[in-house]
């Protein structure tokens, strides 16, 4: 009778305890969310989840099922956190033909992929104002390549991978003058032009290159995806704007009741770089490398490119009309389904591969746009989801069968049946939903277990924090028949697309620590003996080690007012979940994080004469607080010797050679 | 009623919260106490102890390597001496002259190739860490650098103070 009573009283007060919950959510949290979504303390969650972080610049990787967030990888913008951007070996990472542009708008996620699935290489992702495409090493966790895309304008429809990762497609969202001039406006039909951008991938590094840029009408290329399997070869890429208007496009772009799909042939546009129909182009564009050895980003000028125009290669682009302003573009793991979602039509067109290429062999098409035929609608139509909801944006699938598309404006993702477009249930999200991602939803072989939805309005999901609110995502369990809301949580910036994958396809290669011994880096300093202080003319080098816990050498003096120091600081720990930090008073720039065995370069320009202090920023050790030094600044004209080292080992030059010397005798 | 029922309820889930918390705190601290430090042993004091870790019997040639030598000299250098001197002097860690006097070699390889676990179970390496006060780091040598490194350590003793490897006991 007492534990009936005990366990009554619980249940009572855990419903009261739910109450004071959202209103909506208690309508749809069943039974055992919370134990689906619990990830015990020290085990992992089954799949790495990346996100974009939109305004942020950077991306996010969160474990689902929990929804913990593990890391921010900085990849456009500058992150003070651990220097990237900062310190001397990343700046170039940020060079554009702009000049240094240390922010941007990242979106689209896309992983490296072989035979249709994902891989756990690579991850590419689009930054959308100054038109880049950055690659991030899976094993590290860190951005290693930046390339720009020359003469496109806001590159949102980006970078969608093919399937056996040989290129990134993208195409430009905003047309404009090519090459650049100073024109009017108002001459948009006849001076603007849109890009679609092949990059090619190296398979052994990931390198990219611009491999061609297919020139075509000046509209505005939205969201694009590539074929799989049968339609592998095919790239599909929704447009708006074909009304070609310059102002107001919220109202001028949306006139016509269709705008148009394009359908690039790749393999064919491959036969035609071979044969040399491509016009080359002066330029001017970057492209930033880190080098795999010594950790340093180098950013070349690149001043050519080769244009493919459709006039000159047939049978290369088609168009295929889509219903009022598409935006999201997406494939099926067949490659037999290419949906093309309307934002202002109440249905969903369905289009099927075959069909596509049946009317392009009967040359059934309606008319042409600036010579690029336009395939017959209903021809290409493979069916219509009819009026499964307001504002559809995106798809993704789950490999059984299924489709599930979120719906912006009634605020709800819908499950269909691609075969019979049949609606099979629907789900509020709170609220507006823009992408989702399935894991692998993307790939032939989707793991239909989780959805999570990106809600780009918060409200009152969370506690309040002022005016601006975490933009939430929610994760469904898609396993059942329904789909079951089990989990709500806050994201960075503003997540656009996200890709999922298997934890066990990135974690076992995980790095973790760079081998002391491969440090190519030129300013090295492998082992405590190697440290030095250089001067050559104004700028001073400083080789300096880290190790628990004491910096080497931690006592410099000789450095003069109108110097520049650069501190080498080489993190000579050779275990995992060992960086250290460094940083001195006054540096106008950031602070170090550098890596077990990496080196990393800090530049110090002192603008005082006196002693200033400098320390690991990274708790590393109980004696932390110990791992210190200091830095004397004389005035210009001193004549205070260069002297460094620590504890007894403090001298000159001359003093280290003998030093030395007696060590190695 | 209602109301009473509810802090009732509540007052009953906070005791559950309180109860989960210290049966937490228990198994936790039963298991921390599981490496228990020999207070008699002396850190610097020569020890019989092999050490816990892969190398269990070593067979020491009387003569030096010289080439191996030369190799664990390059890899104490970049990894090792940050903390460690050569003489008998300590910095972070001890100096190294004598060690092979003190220390068995299986023991000094283990130290430096299973460094974590040695830290939570060998008593003499446990003595160290309270004199020193920071756990040596994993440097992540193979146990082939760890064998050269032996060999330099054998070298260097033999320089410092005319005598080495009289820890060593073999079979």
């Amino acid at each position: 009778m007492k534990n009936y009573l005990f366990i009554s009283l619980i249940a009572f007060a855990a419903s009261i305890i739910a109450g004071c919950g959202q209103r909506d959510s208690q309508n749809v949290i069943q039974g055992d969310a919370a134990e689906q979504v619990y990830v015990a303390p020290g085990e992992y969650d089954e799949f790495y989840c990346f996100m974009s972080g939109g305004y942020s610049g950077q991306i996010t990787a969160y474990g689902l099922p929990s929804g913990r967030l593990l890391k921010e990888v900085p990849v456009f913008s500058k992150y003070p956190e651990n220097g990237y951007g900062y310190s001397e070996e990343t700046k170039a990472m940020f060079q554009t033909s702009y000049g240094e542009v240390p922010w941007d708008d990242s979106h689209h996620i896309e992983l490296s992929q072989t035979d249709g699935n994902f891989d756990g290489r690579w991850l590419f992702v689009n930054g959308n104002n100054t038109p880049r495409i950055a690659r991030v090493d899976l094993s590290t966790f860190e951005t290693v390549e930046i390339l720009e895309i020359p003469d496109v304008a806001g590159l949102h429809c980006a970078p969608f991978i093919t399937e056996n990762s040989e290129y990134l497609v993208s195409g430009t969202r905003f047309s404009i003058p090519i090459p650049q001039k100073d024109v009017s406006i108002d001459s948009y039909k006849e001076n603007f032009k849109g890009l679609i951008n092949y990059v090619s991938l190296d398979q052994e590094h990931g390198h990219m290159s611009l491999a061609f840029q297919i020139e075509m009408p000046g509209f505005n290329y939205d969201l694009a995806r590539n074929g799989k399997g049968k339609s592998h070869g095919w790239s599909f890429l929704t447009t708006y704007n074909s009304e070609q208007a310059h102002t107001l496009l919220e109202v001028n772009a949306s006139q016509m009741d269709k705008d148009l799909m394009a359908v690039v042939n790749w393999k064919k546009a491959e036969e035609y770089m071979e044969e040399g129909r491509f016009t080359e182009r002066e330029t001017n564009y970057r492209h930033n490398v880190m080098d795999e050895e010594t950790g340093i980003a180098e950013s070349r000028k690149m001043t050519k490119t080769k244009i493919l125009k459709p006039e000159d290669c047939p049978g290369m682009v088609y168009f295929v009309p889509v219903p009022k302003s598409p935006h999201g573009c997406d494939v099926d793991p067949t490659g037999e389904y290419i949906v093309g979602n309307g934002k202002l039509s109440a249905d969903m067109s369905v289009y099927s591969f075959d069909k596509i290429q049946e009317a392009i062999a009967n040359e059934d098409f309606d008319g042409d746009f600036e010579g690029i035929p336009i395939i017959n609608y209903e021809s290409a139509l493979d069916g219509i989801v009819k009026k499964p909801g307001l504002g559809p944006l995106h798809t993704e699938f789950d490999g059984k069968g299924n489709a599930y598309t979120t719906f912006f404006i009634s605020s709800e993702v819908v499950k269909w049946d691609v075969e019979t477009k049949e609606v099979l249930d629907r789900q509020s999200t709170f609220y507006s939903p823009g992408h989702l991602v399935i894991p692998g939803g993307e790939t032939k072989n989707p793991d239909g277990k989780y959805l999570v939805a990106m809600n780009k309005i918060t409200k009152d999901r969370y506690l309040p924090t002022g005016p601006e609110l975490a933009h939430s995502a929610q994760l469904f369990d898609i396993s059942g028949e329904k789909m079951k809301l089990l989990l709500d949580f806050p994201t960075k910036g503003e997540p656009h697309y996200a890709q999922a994958i298997k934890a066990d396809k990135v974690q076992p290669n995980a790095k973790k620590f760079f081998r002391i011994e491969d440090n190519k880096h030129p300013y090295r300093a492998q082992g405590e003996s190697k440290t030095k202080v250089e001067r050559d003319g104004k700028n001073v080098h400083v080789y300096m080690t880290a190790i628990r816990s004491h910096l080497a050498p931690d006592n410099i003096e000789g450095i003069k007012m109108g110097d520049t120091v650069y501190f080498h600081l080489t993190n000579l720990e050779q275990d995992w979940d060992v960086p250290h930090g460094f940083a001195i008073q006054g540096a106008n720039n950031a602070e170090l994080l550098v890596m077990p065995g990496q080196t990393r370069t800090l530049k110090y320009v002192p603008n005082r004469v006196g002693v200033l202090a400098m320390y690991c920023t990274d708790f590393c050790s109980a004696l932390h607080q110990e791992m210190s030094g200091y830095l004397r600044v004389s005035p210009e004209n001193s004549n205070v010797k260069l002297k460094w080292g620590l504890s007894d080992e403090f001298g000159t030059k001359e003093d280290w050679r003998k030093l030395q010397e007696e060590a190695a005798g | 009623m209602k109301n009473l029922m509810g802090i009732l309820a509540l007052s009953i889930l906070f005791l559950i919260f309180s109860c989960g918390g210290s049966e937490n705190g228990g198994e936790a601290s039963s298991s921390s106490s599981s490496g228990s430090i020999d207070e008699s042993s002396s850190a610097e004091a020569a020890t019989s102890s092999k050490g816990v870790g892969e190398i269990k019997n070593l067979n020491l040639d009387d003569s030096l390597n010289v080439s191996m030598v030369f190799k664990g000299k390059q890899i104490v250098d970049m990894k090792c001496a940050s903390c460690h001197k050569l003489t008998d002097k300590r910095v972070v860690g001890p100096g190294f002259e004598g060690v092979t006097n003190r220390r068995q070699p299986e023991w000094i390889m283990n130290m430096i190739t299973n460094t974590d676990v040695m830290l939570a179970e060998d008593p003499t390496a446990q003595k160290l860490l309270e004199e020193c006060l920071t756990r040596m780091p994993n440097q992540g040598l193979s146990v082939g650098d760890a064998r050269d490194v032996l060999e330099f350590l054998r070298q260097n003793d033999e320089a410092k103070l005319g005598k080495r490897d009289e820890a060593y006991q073999e079979g």
